[in-house]
């Protein structure tokens, strides 16, 4: 087990250097610079190449990836041509943001998800299943700044339930230790900010489980009417056991591998876009800060960026992987 | 009373839009305490659907309907609710499958599977529990039982991993196990093993076993009573000896026809019975078999054949059996069954008025006589 991680962490090594060769070439490609959105309009040859000359633009490809490297190794991702911070400190500030709301949506997704998959399933062709399958399809197709906004408005500005906007109140003053407003909050005992900052997560971890949670529950209820038809089922029919005991052992057991795929991708996936959610709700995480540093053309962000979101896929892979192995026996890593 | 009596069996699905099908048309047979029987017949003549319905196994759909009775040591397996059914399945009645590995759990562990069945009608937990699972382990020829109860079913053999099926079917030392072709998945050698263990099984508990398969070798060497199947219906019941050396219905002719034998010539062709099982001809509308039966008479369609009784313990259901050697089909006695019949089971009236069966006792021997 533990030379699996070992392994698999090593192999990011690779991963990375190709990634970030390839993602070099590629953004240097593009046209425009952070000059020109530095500068806009006003900008003079001059100024621009002085700009560029600044920011070592002007230095051969190969002599700035170096450079690049030399600073990777030492976990130092430069300076955002934006907004003229350490990007380590940027992101430092704003992921752990997106990463709260990623796991309060992937609670909600799941813990709603796989039950309702199982009760559909378990409820073939009556009410429940067509509602679920119907809601799901549902929850994949509305866009989700849509159901964001939408949210919003009924929840927070109608009703005023939950806050509109930010991650906490910042009248609480609360203090800050790791930036997972949440966890801090508890660090701290500072209970009062804790609850208000998972307030201020419900709305938009709503709006991001639409759609992890309709895929969620679809895979979970094909998955399990497979499983209710395979023979070792049928077997343990034959055992005599109590229906709670055949669900629970038999049938969800084995209906959760597919599932467990699909929770790591979707995982990834929300670390990564959850630009439009974090908009709407004024949320500061990475996303629309990443979306920003695009039209700015901030190379060190955007890299960053990249890499981070790298890791962090290879990184829910290996939780992926390493939950089959506690699922399923057949492909337990040694 | 027997242990089991099954009584007119009847499976059919309907599906809207779709022709019903009758997966079981009426099968009546029963099996007595310590007893062996074997269901025999072709793949798809209604054998696995007749056992996944006496246990309630049957997958729940709609348009699936059940009928007639399976009477267990006098309640109606049939009309039992959900939790008493589970009660007995397990404790009562067992029941073993056909393939070893898609029938085992993959994700946990031989030794779970078999406490599981343990503690659900024994209430055995922990060690108690694993001691006994190591001992049914042990029973069931499982070399090293401790470790395999830790292991997991794709790391086992394929007979081992029929044995440890075996051993989760008798941990509760049932009175009827249910064997759904026990041997097909398995390579030759090893059926002859599971074949020896369950035949040992069977002598010790004295529980009764219900073989269902198309093996006829198995049939002849575990069975003591053979019910053959055809299109859903029992069309000869008898003991084994009888039924191999002396088959009456032509179907069961047919099967014994088409068995390959070692002694027969290198260029010799094998005898199989022309047409498929999809050539049956309803029920109600004669015999199944007709379409297919080199013994067809005019009389084999319009209505269907009846069951006959004769005196040698056994039934069938033809109007024109295959004669016995020295014996006319007027020295048989013949009695069509009334509804109230056991079949497979001898009338007590047929016995003593019996001709000797032996051929020189019997009046001379003639040509069969053909309508």
């Amino acid at each position: 087990m533990f030379r699996f991680i070992v392994r698999r962490l090593l192999q990011l090594i690779p991963t990375l250097f190709g990634l970030s060769v390839l993602l070099f070439i590629w953004l240097r490609r593009l046209p425009g610079g952070p000059e020109t959105a530095i500068l806009g309009e006003r900008g003079t040859p001059e100024s621009r190449a002085a700009i560029r000359r600044n920011l070592g633009l002007d230095e051969p490809i190969l002599v700035q990836y170096a450079r690049f490297l030399r600073r990777m190794i030492r976990l130092d991702l430069g300076t955002s041509t934006g907004t003229k911070r350490a990007v380590t400190t940027e992101f430092l500030e704003r992921f752990p943001g997106t990463v709260e709301l990623t796991v309060m949506a992937m609670i909600l997704a799941v813990g709603i998800g796989i039950p309702l998959g199982y009760l559909a399933a378990r409820r073939r062709g009556r009410f429940l299943d067509h509602a679920s399958v119907g809601g799901s399809l549902i929850g994949i197709c509305i866009p989700v700044f849509f159901l964001a906004y939408v949210l919003k408005a009924i929840f927070a500005e109608n009703l005023g339930w939950f806050p509109s906007s930010g991650r906490q109140d910042p009248t609480i003053g609360a203090t800050r230790v790791t930036n997972f407003f949440v966890l801090d909050g508890i660090m701290t005992r500072e209970w009062d900010a804790a609850a208000d900052a998972l307030w201020h997560l419900v709305l938009p971890g709503i709006a991001l489980a639409s759609i992890p949670l309709a895929i969620i529950v679809r895979i979970t209820r094909a998955s399990v009417l497979e499983v209710l038809n395979e023979d070792f089922v049928r077997t343990a029919e034959a055992k005599g056991l109590t229906e709670r005991t055949v669900r629970r052992r038999h049938v969800l057991r084995n209906a959760m591998l597919p599932v467990a795929t699909s929770i790591g991708l979707q995982t990834g996936l929300l670390l990564s876009g959850a630009v439009l959610t974090e908009t709407v709700f004024a949320f500061s995480g990475i996303g629309a800060f990443v979306a920003e540093s695009i039209s700015q053309r901030d190379y060190p962000v955007l890299m960053g960026f990249i890499m981070i979101i790298a890791v962090v896929y290879v990184l829910v892979n290996l939780l992926v992987d390493l939950s089959y192995s506690v699922i399923d026996p057949r492909v337990r890593v040694r | 009373m027997a242990l089991l009596e099954v009584d007119d069996l009847s499976v059919t699905f309907a599906r809207r839009g779709q022709r019903t099908v009758r997966a079981v048309d009426g099968v009546s047979f029963s099996v007595d305490a310590g007893e062996v029987v074997g269901l025999v017949g072709e793949s798809g003549c209604g054998k696995s659907v007749t056992s996944l319905a006496i246990m309630g196994l049957l997958p729940k759909q709609p348009g699936l309907r059940v009928g007639g009775k399976a009477v267990f040591d006098g309640s109606d397996l049939l009309q039992l609710d959900d939790r008493s059914r589970r009660d007995i399945r397990g404790r009562d009645v067992a029941m073993i499958f056909q393939d070893p590995l898609s029938s085992l759990n993959p994700v946990i562990p031989i030794g779970l599977q078999v406490t599981e069945v343990l503690t659900r009608h024994r209430g055995m937990k922990g060690e108690a529990a694993a001691k006994e699972a190591a001992e049914l382990l042990d029973r069931v020829g499982i070399p090293d039982p401790r470790r395999r109860l830790k292991e997991y079913p794709h790391q086992l053999s394929g007979g081992m991993r029929q044995r440890a099926l075996i051993a989760m079917a008798v941990a509760c030392q049932p009175r009827l196990l249910i064997a759904d072709e026990p041997t097909t998945a398995l390579d030759v050698t090893i059926q002859a093993q599971i074949l020896e263990l369950l035949k040992d099984l069977v002598r010790d508990s004295g529980t009764a076993l219900v073989m269902i398969t198309h093996d006829l070798g198995v049939v002849a060497g575990m069975c003591d009573t053979i019910n053959v199947l055809y299109a859903g219906r029992v069309v000869e019941t008898a003991t084994r000896r009888p039924l191999f050396r002396q088959p009456r219905h032509p179907y069961t002719e047919g099967l014994l026809a088409s068995v390959p034998r070692l002694d027969a010539g290198r260029g010799e062709r094998l005898n199989p019975i022309p047409g498929s099982v999809r050539d049956v001809l309803p029920w109600p509308d004669g015999c199944a078999f007709a379409p297919r039966c080199a013994r067809r008479v005019d009389e084999c369609v319009g209505e269907p054949p009846e069951l006959v009784l004769t005196h040698d313990a056994r039934s069938y259901r033809c109007v024109n059996p295959v004669p016995i050697p020295g014996l006319t089909p007027e020295a048989e006695v013949r009695a069509s069954a009334p509804t109230t019949a056991e079949p497979g089971t001898v009338p007590a009236q047929a016995e003593p008025a019996d001709p000797p069966a032996a051929p020189g006792f019997g009046p001379a021997p003639r040509e069969e006589e053909t309508p």
